[in-house]
């Protein structure tokens, strides 16, 4: 379980988080919504401990992990995988190695049983056979799917997704959307998303938290969020093109 | 006023934050297996692959000072193995850590801040953390210890590539037969010439990787970022480079 509690983060004289608080419960699903530039990065950044807050504290199992050494903070950040929002693929290496980085360096297996983990991994994502590819020659959608295989390579507890559909094709998004969902559903791994696309959200959420002019706003599940009068919520469900109150016609959406 | 005090306090920032940042990279030697790989990739990138420009360097300024040392010394009461004597302690004292010093800054330091800058800015190295990998281990410790083991190689090429530029020069300008030359810097070779200039190699190959990888490391602002910690690895090392010699020269002569 993963709890934050009353984080503030400034940077400089301007407050991104104030104030925010969010439990993230063993098993789910949670989507971290928000507009463009309202810290959904941030905050999910001070999950993995990458940034630290000003004030308050962020405890994984129980743990605060700012409050713990160095190498600790490495320990428990091997629990969880992370996908970047650009990808974050390692441009000297190519998309094999990228994937294969973690296992060669965290696990004893063997080179065969890493080539064959990485082909499996390569194939989820639906790309097999670009192992031999430099990131430099995958297009965007590509390179997020290999980074998507290389954060599930060791099979974490935690997985954070960082705009994991933003910028593909809705066939792709799909794609991406059932895969998260495969993954959190067969393999009980906990699952943070953060997005601004709402059709992810109601297709693969549990929850949804939504910050706002730098709280946070609104936590609720899917279903609060479909009967919420929030004005805040409704709009921006709304600017995605998405009618609360009709959950029966999930929108002819993305295909459109 | 917040400028000013943001501007009065920006060094001792820095140099803390260098400070911590060696402080750490020291801490990950004992993983240091994870990094080994690493290393011999960054010895052929930093060392080999800088031979031929620091080669062309070092020819063209044992030739130049050559070349005028010998038009200097026109007085027919001074022997023409005086150059020998001028050009070769020129060259292991100084020349030959300093010549291959700068352009190092430019080869290598620039290329370490792109690199890390761009890793920095694409959240590569935040990746790295995220996996639970000492991410200043795995990047910075291979990168300065490169250049600690490779830059006094790079400076004993320098000094024989550039003797023989220097011969050369003599040679086919006429200025002083390769004997006397030789005789010249017989006479009044200094046996510390060459671990001085071997010290100063050590010490300018720690400074360009490291203070390269501090600014790659820390980048921030995207593209344009990674262009200004390019540029300033390039020059904050140059300068490095002058007053490590001076300090050097100061304590050691
Ligand atoms: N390292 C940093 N230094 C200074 N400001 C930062 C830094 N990181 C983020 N910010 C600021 O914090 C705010 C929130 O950024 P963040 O990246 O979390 O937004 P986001 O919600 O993820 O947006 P998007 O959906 O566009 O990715 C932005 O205004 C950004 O300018
Ligand atoms: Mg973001």
């Amino acid at each position: 379980m993963i709890k934050v509690e009353h984080i503030y983060k400034s940077f400089g004289e301007k407050p991104v988080l104030q104030d925010v608080s969010l439990t993230i419960e063993e098993g789910e699903t949670l989507a971290i919504i928000g507009r463009s530039g309202s810290g959904k990065s941030v905050l999910m950044k001070h999950i993995i401990g990458l940034l630290k807050p000003d004030r308050g504290r962020v405890l994984v199992d129980g743990t605060d992990i700012n409050a713990i050494s160095y190498s600790e903070l490495r320990r428990v950040r091997q629990q969880f995988g992370v996908l970047f929002q650009g990808g974050a693929l390692f441009d000297s290496m190519n998309a094999f190695d990228n994937v294969a980085f973690p296992l060669q360096t965290f696990t004893t297996k063997t080179k065969d049983e890493i080539r064959k983990e990485v082909e499996h991994c390569l194939d989820v994502v639906h790309l097999p056979g670009v192992g031999a590819k430099k990131p430099s020659e995958l297009s965007g959608g590509m390179k997020k799917r290999v980074a998507l295989a290389r954060a599930i390579a060791l099979r974490p507890r935690y997985i954070i997704y960082d705009e994991p559909t933003s910028g593909l094709d809705p066939e792709t998004s799909n794609t991406i959307d059932d895969l998260i969902k495969n993954l959190a559903d067969q393999l009980d791994i906990t699952s943070i998303v953060v997005t601004h696309d709402m059709h992810s959200v109601l297709s693969i959420a549990d929850r949804a938290a939504l910050i706002h002019a730098t709280r946070m706003h609104w936590v609720g599940t899917i279903a609060d969020l479909h009967r919420s009068n929030d004005a805040v919520l409704r709009a921006f469900v709304k600017a995605n093109e998405y009618f609360i109150g009709e959950p029966s016609t999930p929108s002819a959406a993305r295909a459109s | 006023m917040a400028s000013l005090q943001l501007r009065l306090t920006q060094p001792f920032f820095s140099l803390g934050r260098y400070v911590m940042l060696l402080a750490k990279a020291f801490t990950s030697l004992g993983e240091f297996g994870l990094y080994r790989k690493n290393l011999f990739v960054q010895m052929v990138r930093t060392g080999i692959d800088s031979i031929p420009i620091v080669a062309l360097a070092a020819a063209f300024s044992g030739a130049v000072t050559t070349v005028q040392t010998a038009y200097q010394l026109v007085s027919p009461l001074i022997p023409k193995s005086t150059i020998g004597a001028v050009v070769v302690p020129s060259l292991i004292m100084e020349l030959g850590a300093v010549v291959t010093g700068f352009i190092l800054a430019g080869r290598v330091g620039a290329r370490i801040a792109a690199e890390l800058g761009t890793m920095r800015v694409t959240e590569q190295i935040d990746a790295l953390e995220a996996m639970g990998l000492n991410s200043v281990g795995y990047l910075i410790v291979p990168r300065v210890m490169a250049g600690v083991l490779m830059f006094p190689v790079l400076y004993v090429s320098a000094c024989f590539v550039g003797i023989s530029g220097g011969l050369l020069a003599a040679e086919i300008s006429g200025a002083v037969a390769i004997g006397e030359f030789i005789q010249g810097a017989r006479d009044y070779y200094l046996p510390f010439g060459p671990y001085f200039g071997l010290i100063k190699s050590f010490v300018f190959g720690f400074v360009i990787t490291s203070i390269s990888c501090y600014m790659g490391y820390f980048t921030e602002g995207g593209a344009e970022g990674v262009g200004r910690s390019t540029t300033q690895a390039a020059v904050i090392s140059c300068v490095y480079i002058l007053l490590s010699d001076l300090v050097l020269a100061i304590v050691l002569l």
